[in-house]
């Protein structure tokens, strides 16, 4: 049975299909695995073990009765506790969300469940997706399954690690300045953030509006473009989704060939700051694929220096303005409402109650950002130093097919080593946030282990609506790795 | 760019409306003066003649057909509301006793 939780998500659902296996032995083998391992990884905030069940019956009904299936049938899949699931409650790593259960799917739900994708439950995550190490969330942090005193990066670190504890094969996380990315990094697992407006936001609890987007998590690169593709697709319920056909990105992967592509190595991403492990890893998987036919040249990118400091203004502004909407009044949490307190007083000390300290921290930095006075300096400096991000990628799309960079500037640090030092922690994302910005899609992918024997991830942006480019120079870079290494990065993790 | 202090800190709470401990405003006054010191670096980059970006992918207007599609089902929203009546949300006064 355990051979079904190594199992990747091709083969389980090639094996449901021709009835090697039921969807609900894999399912009821990952529930297993959770009870044994995730008292110790805390990945979980909830796990509906009745409803994927159900689920799992309904994919082994559409088996026997011969109906066709989706790519992903009966596959299951561990979902970031920031998109509604009707009747499961959704937190968003906050008490001010404790018990609410929402009454509609997000368009992401709606999506996995037409492709008989089985949701095992809801996973631990940064409050309102704010944080690089999952600390920050209102249910304590999550351990990373490589080495368990240490962060599984964040926002998304629950589903990063239910992925990589061999919990789910494929998770959904979001990714507003690298919370997708950089845990996929620092667990040795894959991790996609799509192109802004790929995938529909409809359901998803509004961080940073202008940046958030969901996407897969896998433990490998086609896996991960399968979920892509699911996923994604125009959503008339979101303004803001594309009204394009969706990149093939499951023919690149499977691909993997990136001859005569023009790959440019991001300068400013590198030097000060940077591990030497993480930079040694990153040379070498350059090496790789130059030595697979794509041409490397040197890139700079001024602007991107600038990338934390415009994040850390445009983000706070959005989500001091998204979060105005838990106000104790419609849903959520609500505190002293005692008869005698008045609405504006009770929503006061209900948001007292009900947000943690990093959630303040950035209310109040996006208050004071927005005001009148400072607006020109910070806000609106801050969104003209995002069209000069934008204008550094499309300088660079006049000569190379996609950017490469590491994915973080370290290995995975200690829980607790950054808690109270915000700027330390912000610095964690200093390499995903440029495509944020800019909107393009990246990925993560696994390219060895650095100093302290930790993952390190290869990040890969594309020009906006690419996101078959990034998939392709992933799924050339795990293949040429797992001739090395005689299969997946995370066959070298200890077993839990 | 100017330093942020305990009073502005307040200040910004009670727009924000959240309320804030002691403790948490001498806090949040020190941390935010280091981070604004860190992203300050923003204001080097000459930028009067840059248009500003406020979204990734631009898209204006986007419009709907004007047809009638069901809305939630109204218990099933009062379902999860802190207080419910009537059919409706029930909410603290919002205005004073006179």
């Amino acid at each position: 049975m355990s051979d079904l939780i190594h199992a990747s998500a091709v083969e389980l659902a090639a094996q449901i299909a021709n009835k090697t296996v039921s969807a609900i032995e894999v399912t009821q083998a990952h529930l297993d695995r959770i009870a044994e391992v995730d008292g110790r990884v805390n990945a979980f905030l909830h796990v509906d073990a009745d409803g994927a069940l159900e689920q799992a019956r309904a994919v082994d009904h559409a088996v026997a009765s011969g109906q066709a299936l989706s790519p992903l049938a009966g596959v299951p899949l561990a979902l970031k506790d920031v998109l509604t699931q009707t009747g499961v409650p959704t937190t968003a790593g906050s008490k001010i969300l404790e018990g609410w259960r929402p009454p509609y799917d997000a368009t992401v739900v709606e999506r996995l469940r037409d492709a008989g994708v089985v949701i095992l439950g809801k996973t631990n995550m940064d409050e309102f997706a704010m944080g690089s190490s999952t600390e920050n969330s209102a249910y304590g942090p999550t351990h990373n399954p490589w080495d368990l005193e240490r962060i599984p990066g964040g926002s998304s670190g629950g589903s990063a690690a239910a992925v990589s504890a061999y919990e789910a094969p494929l998770a959904i996380g979001t990714d507003t300045g690298g919370s997708i990315r950089q845990p996929a990094a620092v667990t040795g697992i894959v991790g996609a953030k799509p192109t802004y407006g790929a995938v529909s936001r409809y359901g998803l609890v509004a961080f940073s509006s202008s940046l958030d987007q969901a996407g897969p998590f896998a433990r490998t690169v086609v896996d991960t473009a399968l979920l892509h593709s699911v996923i994604a697709g125009h959503d008339p319920r979101d303004s803001t989704s594309i009204k394009e056909p969706v990149p093939d990105v499951v023919g690149a992967a499977k691909s993997a060939d990136v001859s005569n592509m023009r790959i440019g190595v991001v300068r400013e991403l590198s030097g000060e700051g940077y591990q030497p492990g993480v930079q040694a890893r990153f040379d070498e998987a350059v090496e790789l694929l130059r030595a697979q036919g794509a041409e490397i040249v040197e890139i700079s990118c001024p602007s991107f220096t600038y990338a934390l400091g415009a994040y850390y203004l445009i983000a706070p502004s959005e989500c001091s303005s998204n979060l105005a909407r838990f106000d104790a009044m419609r849903f959520g949490l609500r505190t002293d409402d005692n008869g005698e307190l008045s609405a504006e007083d009770v929503m006061r000390h209900t948001r007292a109650a009900g947000f943690g300290p990093e959630v303040k921290r950035r209310i109040i930095l996006g208050t004071y950002a927005l005001s009148s006075g400072y607006y020109d300096a910070y806000y609106g400096q801050a969104q003209k130093v995002r069209t000069l991000i934008t204008r550094d990628f499309e300088a660079a799309w006049a000569s190379v097919d996609v950017l490469i960079s590491p994915t973080t500037p370290t290995e995975p640090f200690r829980i607790g080593e950054r808690v109270n030092d915000p700027v330390a922690m912000y610095k964690a994302d200093l390499c995903t946030l440029p495509s944020s910005l800019y909107g393009g899609p990246a990925i993560s992918v696994p390219i060895g282990l650095g100093d302290e024997n930790l993952p390190v991830g290869l990040q890969v942006m594309a020009p906006v609506m690419a996101d078959d480019q990034v998939y392709r120079v992933a799924g050339a870079v795990e293949k040429a790795l797992a001739q090395q290494w005689g299969g997946l990065l995370l066959d070298q993790a200890v077993a839990l | 760019m100017s330093a942020i202090s305990r009073d502005d800190v307040a200040h910004l709470a009670s727009l924000a409306r959240i309320e804030l401990t002691e403790q948490e405003l001498n806090d949040y006054a020190g941390q935010l003066d280091v981070i604004l010191t860190a992203v300050a670096s923003i204001s080097e980059v000459a930028a009067d003649d840059i248009p500003p970006t406020t979204h990734a992918v631009p898209v204006v207007n986007v419009f709907r057909d004007d047809v009638v599609t069901p809305s939630l089902d109204r218990d099933s929203v009062l379902d999860h509301a802190p207080a419910a009546e009537d059919g409706r949300f029930r909410v603290p006064r919002i205005l004073d006793e006179e």
